[in-house]
């Protein structure tokens, strides 16, 4: 997985709740077995209107977002269904860090698998940033995993992390080649299927 | 390390049913590392898995327990005559891709034209088959695999990276969740289905008021359920945020998992249920969230607006968002509204409806389609409103056959399919047009999730059919529901 360190660049401000997986990423789209070609689908049904031509009203499709690579939303972001098309899509539009109150718990562990951020921030400190971004074309942030900090022209603060997430992103970390070192453990535990686990088992092969 | 253990413990007292299956489970545990758990039963279906399976391929890897893992079609399968080959090729292509995974891999598939008897719903047919028992571990690339805690056991959805590590390692990384306590309470009203009371919970706590924890669905209301009316409820836990939820086991589990094809058979069985009789929260154990609701004034509920949380009573009316203090939860109502093409103060009960869909992992087992018979027996579809039945499996369609029940729902109008998600994603060419609205069993009415400005409202299998007869939503109380078929 690419590494994430530090990310600098322009803030696009989604100022909508409880935006969830479906809006992320439309069902229509994941009928793909490969895992790109999400990103031009990212908000479809937001983006467009009907007829296929650009909805203007999205706030998204403003010019004076184009090319940001941090997501600057509301509460519950990435609600709804486990499909990680969503942040697959979402990395692939060119973001690397969404700044929201919270996340939906599938969401929020998907984006550690695909080289995303998410940054849980206070209410207070999400309309002092939405105040910023509308404001102020082209505002930016960067934000440095090293030492969990956000700054930007009038904002400065740290963000929490658990550590081992925080360690995956910045090491790019492949997680099944590290469990996989603990081949023996596994194995280990795998014996108690031989005795009192044995139900377990589909009938069918329990003398697997 | 933390000692690893089995079964009863007897060190220390006050554990949740989440903490024994949690600690029961434990691999490896490591400072400042999540914890590594064992996974007894990895379901799968084609859309969120040929990414994983081609992640294996590319490194070389091999699933190590296909004994354990069993695969199913689902999400994006046609309900209509299935004999011919899929229309969409892109579908068709996923399906296909499923279908070469299993082979190569040495997964059980219960597909279409394979092993066909079996396809259905991953949720309906895991319970189905016996292979979701009390105190497993349980995973599926599906965010409602929750409905597997209905068995007391640990089940939850996970994104596509996690189905590759668990079809990889047969484990997963995990930070220990939070477990909150939801109590209900008292006997639920006549007309008052498990799908009421999950909409109520959820109305009650929010669609994020769950996030970061398991729920223990408990109390006099959840000991009365079915195992398939628990089933109901445990699937929508992830639409309250929490990514699992689950039951106590007791006699009705034990009963309902005897006997199905993959449950334990004999001695196993007995050895079994000594350890399920054990998977019970400890009197003295202590919750980190609490919340007591009375079965006795949950209403039918109706959702009104583009998340689960915007639910409310049938006797009830469209809220008006002026009401709301918060202006984020105010402007959030607003945007439902006009989206819904709803004006508040409506009464539900005004609402017209042009489909009606009664299917998906919430609603579409056997007492489903029961309920809904003997209220639509002898009536007829309102004009102008298309319904439609889809059973959660084909042993479910088998067995509404066998009892005649598809000629009550075609003599009253319903379409009969075949199995799958059908409608309540419409992944396949089951959809809303826009602007059409739609009175459904499913679990979500996201913006478009039935389609494109289609307009979805969240009820029970009895609020659906009755809105299906009248056209509008009404109070099934005042309808005579039991007369029998």
């Amino acid at each position: 997985m690419e590494k994430l360190q530090k990310v600098m660049g322009k803030v696009a401000a989604l100022d909508r709740m409880n935006v969830d997986t479906d809006q992320i990423i439309p069902k229509q789209f994941l009928k793909r077995i490969e895992r790109t070609g999400f990103g031009e689908f990212l908000f479809f049904d937001w983006k467009y209107n009907d007829d296929g031509t650009i909805n203007e009203d999205f706030e998204l499709n403003q010019t004076r977002y184009a090319g940001s690579c941090i997501l600057l939303t509301r509460d519950n972001f990435g609600s709804g269904s486990s499909r990680e098309h969503a942040p697959w899509a979402i990395r692939e539009a060119g973001f690397r860090v969404i700044l929201a109150p919270s996340f939906a718990d599938i969401f929020y562990n998907n984006c550690f698998k695909n080289s995303i951020l998410p940054i849980v921030i206070s209410k207070d400190r999400t309309d002092e940033l939405f105040c910023l971004v509308l404001k102020n074309e082209g505002y930016s942030l960067e934000i440095d995993l090293v030492k969990r900090s956000v700054t930007g022209q009038g904002v400065e603060f740290s963000f929490e992390i658990d550590d081992f997430k925080r360690k995956v992103l910045l090491e790019g970390l492949d997680d099944i080649s590290q469990t996989l070192e603990l081949e023996a453990t596994i194995e280990n535990y795998e014996k108690l299927f031989k005795n009192e686990r044995q139900w377990v088992l589909p009938d069918e092969c329990k003398n697997s | 390390m933390k000692k690893l253990h089995y079964g009863a413990d007897t060190n220390m007292a006050g554990k949740t049913l989440f903490d024994k299956i949690w600690e029961s489970h434990l691999v490896h545990e490591e400072e400042g590392k999540p914890s590594l758990l064992y996974i007894d039963l990895h379901l799968i279906h084609e859309v969120t898995s040929p990414q994983a399976f081609e992640g294996l391929r590319i490194m070389g890897r091999e699933v190590r327990r296909p004994d354990l893992t069993f695969a199913t079609m689902d999400h994006n399968v046609p309900t209509t005559d299935r004999s011919g080959p899929i229309s969409d090729p892109i579908s068709a292509k996923q399906i296909e891709a499923l279908r070469q995974n299993c082979t190569d891999f040495g997964v059980t598939l219960f597909g279409i034209k394979i092993n066909n008897h079996s396809q259905g719903i991953v949720h309906v047919i895991g319970p189905e088959l016996g292979l979701t028992k009390p105190g497993m571990t349980i995973v599926c690339g599906d965010s409602h695999t929750s409905t597997h805690g209905a068995f007391g056991a640990l089940a939850f959805g996970i994104g596509t990276s996690e189905v590759e590590h668990v079809l990889a390692t047969q484990c997963l990384r995990q930070n220990c969740p939070k477990v909150f306590e939801i109590k209900v309470e008292g006997h639920r009203q006549y007309g008052v289905t498990a799908k009421d009371i999950i909409l109520g919970i959820i109305g009650h706590i929010g669609t994020a008021g769950a996030t970061g924890t398991v729920v223990e669905y408990r109390g006099e209301a959840i000991e009365a359920l079915s195992m398939e009316e628990r089933m109901t409820v445990c699937n929508m836990s992830i639409e309250g945020g929490a990514r699992a939820g689950m039951i106590a086991p007791d006699k009705k589990t034990f009963e309902y998992v005897k006997g199905r094809r993959y449950a334990p058979k004999n001695i196993n069985y007995e050895k079994a249920l000594k350890h399920w009789q054990t998977l019970r929260t400890d009197p003295d154990a202590v919750f980190d969230k609490s919340v007591t609701l009375d079965a006795s004034k949950i209403a039918p509920q109706v959702s009104w607006g583009t998340n689960p949380g915007m639910v409310t009573d049938v006797t009830s009316k469209v809220p008006d968002p002026r009401d709301c203090e918060d202006l984020g939860e105010r402007k959030s109502m607003e945007q439902a509204l006009e989206y819904m093409d709803l004006k508040a103060n409506t009464p539900i009960t005004d609402i017209h409806v042009d489909r009606v869909f009664i299917g998906s992992c919430t609603n579409s087992r056997m007492e489903d389609l029961m309920a809904v018979a003997k209220l639509v027996k002898g009536r007829k579809v309102a004009d102008g409103v298309s319904a439609m039945v889809v059973p959660g499996s084909q042993i479910v369609k088998k067995r509404a056959e066998e009892i005649e029940l598809h000629r009550i729902f075609t003599d009253a109008g319903f379409e009969w399919r075949e199995s799958g998600c059908s409608m309540c994603l419409g992944m396949n060419p089951d959809i809303l047009s826009p602007g059409e609205r739609c009175a459904s069993t499913s679990n979500r009415n996201f913006e478009g999730r039935q389609g494109k400005g289609g307009r979805t409202h969240l009820v029970s299998p009895i609020m659906a059919a009755a809105a299906a007869l009248s056209g509008h939503f009404v109070d099934v109380r005042e309808w005579d529901i039991e007369k029998g078929i």
